[in-house]
């Protein structure tokens, strides 16, 4: 069985899911026949759901109809409350990056000298252990009492909550380096700094990078929910918005995109790490 | 008296075992190597001859005792003395030629790109590498990759050579070549040379003197033995030398029977004056700086027999 009949069939099958999907999904939302025994002051209350025997949850030729309107203008701007999905993922998009590129420039350099330096390593286990563990959001009080603007709190939640997976991935790939390339540096007195940049870091890349896949999947997840809770701009505010005006359309058309945008980041590093992977 | 280019003295080296104890490698080593000479170490698996090459080597610290090269104690690595490990330890990222050019732009970092390439294409062309420069470790088989291992060390041009078993990965053909080409290499520089094998016939090919080490834990060298061949032997006309078997069969004899039991049989063994062993010169024996000792051995199935001095 050739490998390109296989991915042949397997993009079949998942086309074949898809429409599975889709045909349940509108069959299950589709009008159902009026509901007749009910009082008029209650139809009139529930309006065209209860009346017509409409469900209120959307079907998928609603949310592509929406999703069409959306695509055609991504980034309109109607004030707060009514911005384009284009603004909104933006807003998402470049909190997460600046909150992940600091965590990068903290993590890795840190990484290094923890895992370098036994020392290092112990004596700051036990805060990376306590620190670890927490929930990115416990965070955000004191950042938004502390920071005092909700924007960049957000950012630092995105930073806190991505240092971790790096931060431990670049300790635990630089204290792993084999000890005979290390050997190898050494015989050729190739200095400090020369020896963790042409020994270390290769040997270590794919790890970090590993460790940098986990945290912007993570730093992706985190911005949602912070968005909630700061509101203001970003797909997690469009979320909440959206269920506050009982938009379900818009809420699953959200939910979609931010799939979408979470397999693209993670392909992104993804590609990264197979560029630094070395076969043994 | 001999100038000493390479002197370990009186090195140990002591693990910690399990409950406190320590578990002693070996002690109270004492081992001189002259300039230019090449000398191969034979002992049995674990006695720890890769923990004296990296001792030497500067990589691991005795846990007593001295090295001293060239009249100075060494306190770490340096370029001037190459290792060929025995794990070959090719960076598995960087190609052939990124290996050995590695090395090369250590030892001369002023060197521009394109000098350095040149300088370690020679040595990729010395191995027999030729085409197979812009391979990455995982291409090549295991005895392509300990020829990078050589080349990478003979690239810097070293004062002396560590070899870790560097040929043991080897088929026949190419470890008879590569040989050569070490040793024509060796005495072309006037290199010191310091070599772990297993293979006895390599060792009277190459070596100008054998070590060989009892078997550990508290491994000692037991014996030094002199090559009677002559320094221009040939590989083909080795075995025709009329001393080669009587060599042949002391260290054999050594390995199979006298590395287990030599402790017990020389209980007055002095570790700062090994016995040094001629081969069919009975009455040259020059001891170093000792008293002659008397014959013990007498059971030599060969026509010429060995003496010892200590
Ligand atoms: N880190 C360590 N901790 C404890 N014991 C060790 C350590 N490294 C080596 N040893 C012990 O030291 C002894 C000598 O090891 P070494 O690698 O020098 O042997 P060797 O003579 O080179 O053997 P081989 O011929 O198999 O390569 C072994 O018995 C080994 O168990
Ligand atoms: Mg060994």
């Amino acid at each position: 069985m050739t490998a390109s009949s296989l991915r042949l069939r397997a993009g079949l099958v998942s086309i074949v899911l898809l429409a599975a999907f889709l045909g349940i999904w509108h069959l299950a939302t589709r009008s159902a026949a009026p509901v007749a025994t009910m009082s008029p002051e209650y139809a009139k209350l529930m309006g065209l759901t209860a009346t017509q025997g409409k469900s209120a949850m959307p079907g998928p030729l609603d949310v592509g109809a929406k999703l069409w309107e959306h695509l055609k203008r991504p980034f309109y701007d109607n004030g707060p409350n009514d911005k384009g999905l284009g603004i909104q993922l933006a807003y998402s998009i470049a909190r997460v990056g600046t909150g992940y590129l600091l965590a990068v420039l903290v993590a890795i350099p840190l990484g290094f000298l923890i895992g370098m330096s036994p020392l290092l390593s112990k004596a700051l286990d036990p805060f990376i252990q306590v620190l670890k563990p927490i929930s990115p959001l416990a965070w955000m009080p004191l950042a938004l009492y502390t920071i005092k603007d909700s924007s960049i709190s957000a950012i630092f939640v995105i930073f806190i909550c991505s240092i971790w997976p790096m931060l431990l991935n670049t300790v635990f790939g630089v204290a792993s380096v084999r000890k005979e390339w290390i050997n190898v540096a050494r015989t050729l007195e190739v200095g400090t700094i020369r020896r963790a940049f042409t020994v270390i870091l290769p040997a270590a890349a794919p790890t970090i990078l590993t460790g940098m896949r986990i945290s912007i999947g993570i730093a992706w997840l985190v911005i949602v929910a912070a968005e909630m809770l700061v509101g203001g701009t970003g797909i997690g505010y469009f979320v909440w918005n959206e269920w506050n005006n009982l938009s379900i359309t818009n809420v699953i058309i959200a939910i979609l995109l931010i799939g979408i945008v979470g397999m693209l980041l993670d392909q992104i590093l993804a590609r990264f790490t197979r560029m630094v992977t070395f076969p043994e | 008296m001999t100038d000493k280019f390479v002197s370990i003295e009186g090195i140990a080296k002591r693990y910690p075992g399990a409950g406190g104890a320590t578990t002693t490698v070996f002690e109270n080593l004492w081992l001189s190597m002259p300039r230019g000479e090449f000398c191969c170490v034979i002992g049995h698996s674990g006695c720890g001859k890769t923990t004296v090459l990296n001792i030497l080597a500067g990589l691991d610290a005795p846990s007593e005792g001295a090295v001293i090269v060239d009249g100075q104690a060494i306190s770490g690595t340096s370029l001037d003395r190459a290792v060929i490990f025995q794990s070959h330890a090719l960076l598995p990222w960087r190609t052939v030629l990124g290996n050995v050019a590695y090395a090369v732009s250590s030892k001369w970092r002023s060197w521009d790109r394109a000098k350095v390439k040149a300088h370690a294409q020679t040595f990729i062309d010395l191995v027999g590498l030729t085409g197979s420069e812009h391979k990455r470790p995982s291409e090549l088989s295991g005895g392509m990759k300990q020829r990078v291992g050589i080349a990478r060390a003979l690239s810097i041009t070293p004062k002396m050579m560590l070899m870790d078993e560097p040929f043991s990965a080897l088929d026949a053909l190419t470890r008879g070549t590569l040989q050569d080409e070490v040793r024509r290499i060796c005495l072309e520089t006037g290199q010191t040379a310091f070599m772990i094998t297993h293979d006895v016939d390599e060792a009277i090919y190459l070596a100008d003197k054998i070590f060989l080490m009892t078997n550990g834990p508290g491994a000692v060298l037991a014996e030094v033995v002199e090559n009677p061949l002559p320094k221009d032997r040939g590989r083909t006309d080795l075995h025709r030398h009329p001393l080669y078997y009587a060599l042949r069969n002391h260290i054999i004899d050594f390995l199979v029977t006298r590395s287990k039991t030599f402790a017990a049989e020389k209980p007055g063994h002095d570790p700062r004056n090994v016995p040094v062993v001629h081969i069919g010169k009975p009455g040259l024996t020059v001891a170093s700086d000792a008293k002659p000792e008397p014959l013990k051995e007498t059971s030599w199935p060969s026509l010429s027999r060995p003496s010892t001095s200590s």
